[in-house]
């Protein structure tokens, strides 16, 4: 054997190994999905069955039993909410650090990044007793603020680093035509941080929907999300199969495609800016 | 900007921080000094360090730092040196490496709960779980993985959602390695290892120390993956720092020394923290 051939076997055994490896890590993935569309006595058949007559009532039944509907519009208003509030208050902060840098600006972002390392078991106590207090328990209102101060600290990261990738000479020129900063940031800046805005929101919807520790502590029937109702079936009533992973794949879906479309945030977001 | 303006912007998002970091923890501390308990509100008052040392000489409080210590570290080894590998391995293009890479990352989108129920459900259970059927075809015992194994089973279920997270970061910060000395380095017939020691590893050193510490951060207060499979147990085999402090407050009603604990996780996570600031620091550039 020649060495190009050696090169070329060797290729070809990393390509196949790359499969393998796919394959498997993806494989619990595909086998809830599967097992969503089988009845629950396919579910649980020894030997495990491949080949079968899908069926969709797992889909039609989750909603009579579990009210799915309520958990999906709670984990929709709960992320799309938290992660709204978030950007409402980071965009002016991270625009005003980005393009008016001070000698404090970095100890700020770092200090606000630290706030996001504080455990959540640590502050639990008082963040249940206070929504007590207030009657805030089960309302979707006190996850929405929440969700929105843990990932106020990521989101502003993220948003500073794209204000900074727009070049400064833009905003002087406009400037010297005597632009006023309200137009400068609804004509120029805006247009341009545009798409890194949503794929930050998109992030943000990312980690709020999956959360799971503050749902399942601070909401029961009311608000509470996809997340606790999935953790709701870790009972006895959670060895029917079929419907959980129905359930599992109609919470899972959308946001594994959001997450897929914002690689590059994520990365950015989750190392903190670390790693672009 | 005027400088007034520019403070009127920044003032929001730093009040709202403060206010979410300073009020739930000054109350944690408050609280870790006096007797409350949620079932007994007539017994009150300041009480020193004796919630302390209540969670500190409670059985539970050993065995949880350990399986606190075994569950990160193994966690960390687990998907750090997978993750490393298998970024490698998909580094080079080939033909549905697009694919490829979306079924490695998938697993890190699964919300948690649906993670660990898919794992002691449909992998773990001991009769109609596919280890147990695959054990079962090979002529061995099947094992019950959450009572026999519970610890490892958490781990097993945690490193399947967190290595797909270092793959993620790995192979974006591969795609930043030097092609041309890459190349120019195969083409003096440098072998695959010694590309490896050389090149990649110390191209690498950064995003690995800091994908170290994101997870340790995460992994220090992993919750939802015991809560629904093994609930901590038997016994607290599989209970961690967090569900210990979880089950004293949410379920022993103890708000003083679930406090107690709550300081300590704190501390804990902020020996770690430390260390993550100061390696994102150095790449905030201001």
């Amino acid at each position: 054997m020649t060495d190009t051939e050696r090169a070329k076997l060797k290729d070809r055994i990393a390509v196949i190994a790359a499969w393998i490896v796919a394959s498997l890590f993806f494989f619990p993935i595909f086998w809830m999905v599967l097992t969503s569309f089988k009845t629950e006595l396919q579910a649980i058949a020894v030997p495990p069955l491949l080949v079968f007559d899908p069926t969709l009532e797992n889909f039609s039944l989750i909603q009579d039993r579990t009210d799915y509907t309520k958990y999906a519009w709670n984990s929709v208003v709960t992320s799309m909410g938290g992660t709204a509030l978030a950007l409402l208050f980071s965009i002016p902060s991270a625009y005003a650090m980005a393009f008016n840098p001070s000698r404090r600006t970095k100890d700020i972002l770092m200090w606000m990044l630290s706030t996001k390392m504080l455990p959540a078991v640590g502050v639990l106590m008082p963040i249940y007793l206070i929504s007590q207090k207030l009657g805030l328990l089960d309302t979707k209102f006190v996850l929405v603020v929440i969700y929105a101060m843990i990932n106020l600290p990521i989101i502003m990261l993220i948003l500073f680093n794209y204000f900074r990738e727009i070049p400064l000479e833009i905003l002087e020129a406009s400037r010297m035509d005597g632009t006023s900063t309200y137009n400068e940031i609804t004509q120029i800046v805006m247009p341009l941080a545009w798409g890194g805005i949503a794929s930050t929101a998109l992030l943000s919807i990312v980690l709020c929907w999956n959360e799971a520790f503050w749902a399942i502590n601070l909401t029961a029937s009311d608000a509470g999300t996809l997340a606790a109702l999935v953790a709701s079936f870790s009972s006895p009533e959670g060895l029917f199969w079929a419907k959980l992973s129905a359930v599992s794949t109609l919470a899972c879906a959308p946001i594994v495609v959001f997450g897929w479309l914002c690689q590059k945030q994520l990365v950015q977001g989750l190392t903190f800016g670390a790693v672009k | 900007m005027n400088p007034t303006l520019v403070r009127w912007l920044q003032a929001p998002s730093i009040i709202v921080l403060f206010l979410w970091m300073i009020v739930p923890l000054s109350l944690t501390v408050y609280f870790s000094t006096i007797r409350y308990h949620l079932l007994y509100p007539e017994r009150s008052g300041f009480v020193g360090f004796s919630n302390y040392e209540y969670f500190w000489t409670d059985p539970s409080f050993m065995p949880a730092l350990l399986n606190t210590l075994i569950l990160v570290g193994s966690v960390l080894a687990i998907s750090v040196v997978l993750g490393l590998a298998i970024s490698i391995l998909i580094d080079r293009p080939f033909r549905g490496r697009g694919i490829v890479r979306v079924m490695l990352i998938s697993p890190f989108f699964i919300m948690p709960t649906v993670n660990a129920l898919i794992w002691k459900n449909m992998m773990m259970n001991p009769i109609y779980g596919l280890f147990a059927v695959v054990a079962t075809a090979f002529g061995v015992e099947p094992i019950d993985w959450l009572t026999q194994l519970p610890l490892l089973s958490v781990i097993i279920i945690v490193s399947w959602q967190w290595t797909p997270f270092a793959i993620l970061i790995f192979m974006t910060s591969l795609q930043s390695q030097d092609q041309e000395q890459k190349e120019a380095a195969t083409l003096d017939g440098a072998g695959f290892w010694v590309q490896f020691w050389n090149f990649t590893l110390p191209h690498m050193a950064r995003p690995i120390s800091i994908v170290l510490l994101i997870q340790m951060i995460f992994h220090l207060s992993i919750f939802a993956e015991i809560y629904v499979t093994t609930g901590g147990g038997p016994g607290v085999q599989s209970t961690n720092l967090t569900y210990l402090i979880f089950t004293q407050a949410l379920q022993g009603f103890d708000i003083g020394v679930a406090s107690a604990g709550g300081v300590f996780a704190i501390i804990l996570a902020n020996i770690v923290a430390i260390f993550l600031i100061r390696a994102v620091g150095k790449t905030l550039t201001v």
